[in-house]
């Protein structure tokens, strides 16, 4: 009834104020422009400034040469070589740097993580420590500290020389641990395989291929017989014996493989100022390695403890009465149901484990915001350029990493159907 | 809401172009020089035991305030690292950069910077341990290299290695201070930059017998004070400061007998030089007397050379090609006229 007695009156532009039904599209619609006012303007006023200074936007420096060297670089790079390819150098060992930094953390975490809840009154406490000391010290000081204490207590490479030499290598003459850095020893191929050029851009040593192949297809034939042992088993209740299989499969090939490429160990060797041959892993590099995975670890370990005490303890108690001992409790049942609480937090700190790794330049580590946005900049003067491509980076990283742990977040959240 | 947005843009808007106008003008409204300097590197910018700003490029700031201001302490100091001394320039956060910057092509052109001068002819040398017996830049193949990032130093050793065929390993540092550090603990082998850092590095280290500078100058760095682009009346005021400084050694005029010779003397450019004779300071717009502040805030050129860097310094640089023209060096000034 009472909708019959609505008058029906035509729209008209006062009602886009007064009417509620349409008041809030109003004010939302006004907001966008004003924002979308704002960017334009602040966007027009750059550029407007800068070609006021003579310096318009462009990205044609990148084709220069950049004229200055890197120390550690992943790919093919001279100074002779673009200011493209030395930011790509860096974009790189920020990578590396990422990687092995979010891993090492990750297993710190996990395991500081799970002490911390220990019934041992001194592990847990010893935890407690750890957690609050390098959560509540900034992130920068420790990188600092770590690179201080390493070139500082470790011995220089002249404390290897000579008859009264006071530094030794480690493991047979193998390893040398000195305050330039760690000196471990590299494979070597007498009959090497070659390069693969990729996009014309680098290359990719074939002998590391054929070796990545040959494990892979390893890895895969033990998977396929443990699955099999899975079915026996559960058909017939006996499992069968297969470990020598898997292990000969695993390694006969690659054995073989490594023999067939002449396969050797190169040694670092003091040789003038430096050694030289081997791996070379940079005091910078692990003094950052280190440095940011204790502090991220920190973090982690505090996300794992609020995942574990997230499981009920109903389910510890289901797996004990079923006979099952603590540890294996902890890795069947706690963690993977701890995970779910575990992932999201895990993503952020893995991303400010990534952002945090352009600190790198406090001890002179090249990562991205070392040649893009430091000598790259510096030598074009490109620095609104610079810094949006460095941002890119960054983001593009940030996004990717977020997107694949979102993937694995969906696959292990619990199914509701 | 939308109004007051356009209204603030178009104010700010009109602030900024107001501030890149001219700096002569600013730098008078605001009553002092705002000068961009090292982070810290003796004889040529360092604050003393009391935090007063002292040093080499510190006199030519303090003589472009005598000069603007008629004061050679109104000037506030902004200290720059290699990477950020440009964009501190460009930004306007400085009014003009003291800071052994080398005077190169792109700098002078693509950075949009204008050098107003050389004040100091160096180049790029290293030091090393002399307990590694090295006797020149020749026998450095493999070694480790500090250098300070964002310089020209790092483009000039990539060369010098490249054209010699020798490798080395560069370990990018931003400050001195981070610099010494590792050279000190030895996780490089050598530190390079400017002979005349080198010397004043050298000078503050505790044992400088331990240290040798090796004999090679891998490269010409004509350092200078600069300021921005596109503001002819500073860079010129810039310019014949630091010219009024040179000639003022020329002629003889001290911080001591500065008043007296301006009162008057024989010698007609002296007279035009310190405003007793023609009107050379208003065409640059300053006072007539403005070359008295200047040479009286700290002497010419000779004697803050001598003060800061000189052979009676712990720095203990020679004057060498850094001598009066007269004295068979390249300081040299145009006349005032």
């Amino acid at each position: 009834m009472t909708d019959r007695t609505l008058p029906q009156r035509s729209f008209s532009v006062g009602m886009l104020l007064y009417d509620t039904r349409y008041r809030a599209m109003t004010i939302q619609v006004v907001a966008i422009m004003c924002f979308m006012l704002l960017v334009a303007w602040l966007i027009g006023n750059t550029i407007q400034n800068l070609n006021a200074l003579g310096k318009g936007v462009s990205f044609g420096f990148l084709n220069q040469p950049a004229s200055y060297d890197i120390n550690q670089r992943l790919i093919e790079y001279t100074s002779r070589s673009t200011h493209l390819r030395a930011s790509v150098v860096g974009l790189l060992n920020t990578l590396l740097l990422a990687v092995m930094g979010c891993l090492l953390a990750t297993v710190i975490g996990v395991f500081v993580g799970v002490l911390r809840l220990s019934h041992n009154w001194i592990v847990a406490r010893l935890m407690t420590v750890y957690i609050e000391v390098f959560r509540n010290v900034p992130v920068l000081l420790w990188i600092v500290f770590a690179m201080a204490i390493l070139i500082d207590t470790l011995p220089r490479p002249a404390d290897f020389r000579g008859e009264n030499a006071t530094a030794s290598m480690y493991f047979g003459d193998t390893v040398a641990l000195t305050n330039r850095g760690l000196y471990i020893p590299e494979p070597l191929f007498m009959n090497s395989l070659g390069d693969l050029p990729v996009l014309g851009v680098f290359e990719i040593s074939l002998d590391l291929l054929a070796f990545v192949l040959v494990l892979g297809a390893g890895l895969w034939a033990t998977a396929r017989i443990r699955r099999r042992a899975d079915r026996i088993q559960e058909d017939t209740g006996i499992r069968p014996v297969t470990w020598h299989w898997r292990i000969l499969l695993l390694a006969g090939p690659t054995a073989f493989l490594l023999y067939i490429l002449g396969f050797t160990l190169g040694l670092p060797e003091l040789k003038g100022f430096n050694f030289k041959g081997g791996i070379h892993m940079r005091n910078s590099l692990i003094a950052l390695w280190l440095a940011l995975s204790l502090y991220t670890a920190a973090f982690i370990a505090e996300a794992v403890r609020a995942g574990i005490m997230a499981v009920s303890k109903g389910q510890t108690e289901a797996a004990y009465s079923l006979g099952l001992r603590p540890g294996r409790t902890m890795s069947l049942v706690i963690l993977p149901q701890a995970l779910r609480v575990i992932i999201p937090p895990l993503i952020s700190h893995y991303l400010n484990l990534t952002k945090n790794s352009s600190l790198a330049i406090a001890v002179g580590y090249m990562d991205v915001t070392g040649t893009l946005g430091g000598i790259t900049l510096n030598q074009t003067g490109r620095e609104l350029e610079s810094i949006l491509l460095l941002m890119a980076c960054y983001l593009a990283i940030s996004l990717s990493v977020s997107a694949v742990l979102n993937w694995y977040n969906d696959r292990v959240r619990l199914k509701e159907r | 809401m939308k109004r007051t947005l356009l209204v603030s843009a178009v104010a700010i808007a009109g602030l900024a172009g107001m501030a890149t106008a001219a700096t002569l003008d600013d730098v008078r409204a605001k009553g002092f020089v705002q000068c961009g300097v090292s982070t810290g590197l003796v004889g040529f910018a360092a604050p003393d035991a009391d935090g007063n700003w002292d040093g080499f490029d510190v006199a030519f700031c303090r003589a472009m305030a005598a000069a603007v201001l008629g004061d050679p302490s109104a000037v506030k100091f902004t200290p720059t690292t290699g990477k950020t001394r440009f964009t501190a320039l460009a930004s306007g956060e400085v009014d003009l950069l003291a800071r052994n910057t080398t005077w190169t092509f792109s700098r002078d052109t693509d950075l949009k910077q204008t050098f107003v001068g050389v004040n100091y002819y160096d180049g790029q040398g290293f030091m090393t341990h002399a307990s590694l017996g090295v006797s020149s830049a020749h026998e450095l193949d493999g070694a480790t290299i500090c250098i300070q990032t964002g310089t020209t130093t790092e483009l000039n050793l990539a060369d010098f290695f490249r054209a010699n065929s020798m490798s080395y390993e560069p370990v990018p540092i931003e400050t001195n201070a981070e610099a010494r550090q590792q050279y000190l603990s030895e996780a490089c082998d050598v530190y390079t930059t400017d002979r005349s850092g080198l010397a004043a590095t050298r000078a503050s280290l505790e044992n400088p017998d331990d240290h040798v500078v090796l004999p090679e100058i891998i490269s010409k760095e004509p350092l200078g004070p600069l300021v921005r682009h596109g503001d002819d009346q500073w860079a010129d005021i810039g310019r014949w400061v630091l010219n009024a400084l040179i000639t003022a050694e020329e002629k003889g005029i001290t911080a001591a007998n500065v008043v007296e010779m301006a009162a008057g003397t024989n010698d007609p450019e002296v007279n035009r030089l310190l405003g007793s004779e023609g009107d050379l300071g208003s065409m640059i717009g300053l006072n007539s007397d403005w070359a008295v502040h200047v040479i009286s805030a700290g002497g010419n050129y000779g004697e803050i050379f001598e003060r800061n860097i000189g052979s009676d310094t712990p720095i203990g640089l020679e004057r060498g090609v850094n001598a009066l023209w007269t004295d068979g060096g390249l300081i040299y000034s145009p006349p005032f006229r």
